[in-house]
């Protein structure tokens, strides 16, 4: 196995400021993206239902699996939107939405102003040659068959435009290069490297076509630790190089919190609540991400007694059958019965609004409150 | 979870033998022949626990944390795997030398095992009850009534809710959280002197993995258990273990009470793992990476085997093998339970 000798040094001109600073407003400040503008990806009301069906020939749907109802986001250039929940909340559903990858049900998603949901055939090819998708598992999305070259290359096949036939080896070997590979790799095959080696084959396939927006599906809950550090400052200096924006799904809130810009926590095919790091981290408001941080062990053995721990009973309900109101009430401490008839919705708490607190960002939760679970001794 | 090493000290031990640990692992050698060569996959480890401790073995993928406890519940493939050197001993006795029949009244009733991936240890085909109560009729002799009654006290004791409903169930139709209960259920059925936990919440949702592993400290103060805790996630060892000892290649590369460890490392593959680990409370510049990948098992480097990717890497480094130094303050009182095995342990501690 060959060592990755070559990998470089990356030097992150940052704009996010190591919070060690003083008040939670300035925080906030210096914590928001800088430049925003226009959005570069809008999604409005994304509905996915799977449906189940009873009966062999005559099928006939009983019901749906309700993996994606109804979520709102933006995404702007350049920036890291983190997306965090348990398993089967239906961030990977989301992902293959925005990839077009699944029709869905009812919603938009606007790439500069274009519906996509809505394209086909040829326009839908232009808009997929900008969003470009990195997986969970370097294990199994790599054609075992094919060589490092031609894995990275197959894109150009689909998109010829991006690089002419004669130039496509020495755009692999650039792409090889970038993510810290040896461009002399370019012919041996997927087995032959290591996991961390393998993500940094996935990620060059990724910017094979010069995206502009990357969606990271769990790119390195499968690595170790000391390869997952060397994997997210990969994808961090290449943001910085090539103005990438990022959707980042994860379940390990930790590094979600290291890369993201905004982040925003998913429970049963909904967004509970959506904000900036310092927001959703230091100021949480919904009572579901607030069990969430609290859950995350923490790497100091000096804080086991001290810290506060909600443990929520039970699991996650079934998306096919969610709870009626708040999907949250069955396993919430603070559930009355408006959460049970009222949907709570998607905004700036009522108790905040107006105020200039980093407490204000969007919370799906009728009785919202702030607390600070990460940093409580 | 305060228990601490000390404490062991208080507890009725039944060999007789004062102090003595539950189980010691005495310079442990395996390896597996393959036909690309031989792979050394544990190379000299030495650790032990006592009744009620949680000793957390830390390592990554192929440090051979798994191997080792493979090896003492006897459940290793051999061939391809062999143990040419070490011994095992469970009270005393050195389970490597028993033979199969007594070995297999120890594994189950005295030590069990907790496996990562609970949905393909369980058998899908067998309901629930069926599986656990197999523990009390081929352990016991019970009847298959009274197994089935068994079960559901288990059940009841892993807090899985209407276990009177559930006992017939099959795995499938249990959410991974319970399905993990079930694994633990299991592994109590004979209240063994010892557990040994290999990933027990890696497949594991956290808000679940909080459940499972209070459940898990729970059960071990109650019965006053031994548990080996392996993982690769320093998170969840912070938060339950007495020591640790951290694997790399094969070879123990420090031990250390837990609260010393995350302090002070004395190995810098340690400070390298603590560095390289975001965290939740605060938003860093960059992460630390430790350059390099983790050792070819058929061709370990010489001398250290952390040395190519060290940052403070000296030429003795590569040749000599550094053995596991107790480490000492920096006026020569001895720190009692640390060890490392690098060439300027003192420099890494002190400096």
């Amino acid at each position: 196995m060959a060592e990755t000798a070559d990998v470089k040094e990356p030097n992150v001109s940052d704009v996010k400021v190591s919070d060690a600073s003083t008040t939670a407003e300035v925080e906030a400040v210096l914590d928001a993206p800088v430049e925003r503008g226009e959005p570069i990806l809008q999604v409005r009301n994304l509905v996915k239902h799977f449906p189940l069906t009873q009966g062999i020939l005559l099928k006939k749907q009983v019901g749906a699996v309700k993996a994606v109802d109804g979520v709102s986001f933006d995404l702007y250039q350049g920036e890291t939107l983190g997306i965090v929940g348990e398993s089967g909340c239906g961030k990977s559903t989301v992902a293959k939405l925005l990839m077009t990858l699944e029709t869905a049900t009812s919603g938009e998603v606007f790439y500069k102003g274009q519906d996509i949901t809505k394209l086909s055939g040829r326009a839908l090819k232009a808009v997929r040659r900008n969003i470009q998708m990195v997986f969970q598992d370097p294990y199994t999305s790599l054609n075992p068959r094919m060589t490092v070259g031609d894995i990275i290359g197959e894109p150009f096949e689909i998109h010829p435009e991006v690089a002419p036939k004669g130039d496509r080896r020495k755009r692999v070997q650039e792409l090889l290069d970038v993510v810290g590979l040896n461009p002399e790799y370019i012919n041996r095959y997927p087995h032959q490297f290591s996991g961390g080696q393998r993500q940094r084959i996935g990620i060059a396939r990724g910017l094979a076509l010069n995206p502009e927006i990357i969606i990271c599906d769990e790119p390195v809950s499968a690595l170790d630790v000391s390869v997952q550090a060397q994997v997210v400052n990969l994808m961090e200096r290449l943001q910085d190089e090539f103005n990438l924006s990022y959707i980042f799904i994860a379940h390990d809130l930790s590094i979600v919190r290291h890369i993201s810009d905004r982040v925003g926590v998913m429970y049963l095919g909904k967004m509970a609540e959506i904000g900036t790091d310092v927001q959703i981290y230091d100021h949480p408001t919904h009572p579901y991400t607030q069990a969430l941080l609290s859950a995350v062990p923490v790497p100091d053995p000096e804080a086991r007694e001290g810290r506060e721990r909600i443990i929520l009973t039970g699991d996650v309900p079934s998306p096919a059958n969610p709870p009626s109101g708040c999907r949250f009430r069955t396993r919430c401490w603070k559930a009355q019965d408006k959460c049970a008839e009222e949907v709570p919705l998607l905004a700036v708490p009522e108790v905040f609004a107006g105020k200039q607190t980093p407490a204000a960002h969007e919370s799906a939760c009728h009785f919202a409150e702030e607390k600070d679970v990460v940093h409580a001794a | 979870m305060t228990t601490t090493t000390e404490k062991t000290a208080n507890v009725p031990e039944q060999s007789g033998e004062k102090n003595a640990p539950l189980l010691e692992v005495r310079d442990l050698h395996v390896e597996f022949h393959t036909r690309d060569g031989v792979a050394k996959a544990v190379n000299g480890v030495n650790y032990s626990v006592s009744a009620g401790e949680t000793l957390a073995v830390l390592g990554e993928s192929g440090s051979g944390k798994s191997v080792t406890a493979q090896a003492i519940m006897g459940i290793l493939d051999m061939p391809p795997g062999r143990i040419p050197k070490g011994e095992i001993l469970f009270r005393g006795q050195d389970m490597l030398k028993m033979s199969a029949d007594e070995r297999r009244k120890i594994r189950g009733a005295k030590i069990a095992m907790i496996f990562q991936d609970a949905l393909s240890s369980l058998n899908p085909v067998l309901s629930v009850g069926y599986q656990l109560g197999e523990m009390f009729r081929v352990h016991q002799g019970m009847s298959k009534k009274d197994a089935k009654a068994k079960a559901i006290e288990l059940m009841d004791r892993v807090r899985i809710p209407a276990a009177k409903e559930r006992v017939n169930d099959y795995p499938h139709q249990f959410s991974g959280g319970m399905r993990q209960r079930i694994m633990i259920a299991m592994a109590l059925a004979l209240e063994p002197d010892l557990i040994i936990a290999d990933e027990p919440t890696t497949a594991l949702d956290v808000t679940v993995q909080a459940q499972v592993m209070d459940l898990l400290a729970e059960l071990q103060r109650e019965f006053n258990m031994g548990l080996i805790l392996i993982t690769h996630d320093l998170g969840v060892v912070a938060d339950v273990a007495d020591k640790i000892a951290v694997m790399y290649a094969g070879r123990i590369v420090e031990t250390a009470p837990v609260h010393e460890l995350y302090k002070r490392p004395a190995h810098p593959y340690t400070r390298g793992l603590l560095d390289s680990i975001p965290r939740l409370d605060q938003k860093g510049q960059e992460l630390f990476a430790i350059k390099g990948l983790p050792p070819n098992l058929l061709n370990i480097p010489a001398g250290c085997a952390f040395s190519p990717r060290c940052p403070k890497v000296q030429d003795i480094c590569r040749t000599e093998v550094p053995a596991l130094h107790d480490v000492a303050e920096q006026d020569g009182t001895a720190m009692p339970g640390r060890r490392s095995a690098c060439h300027f342990w003192k420099e890494t501690i002190h400096g």
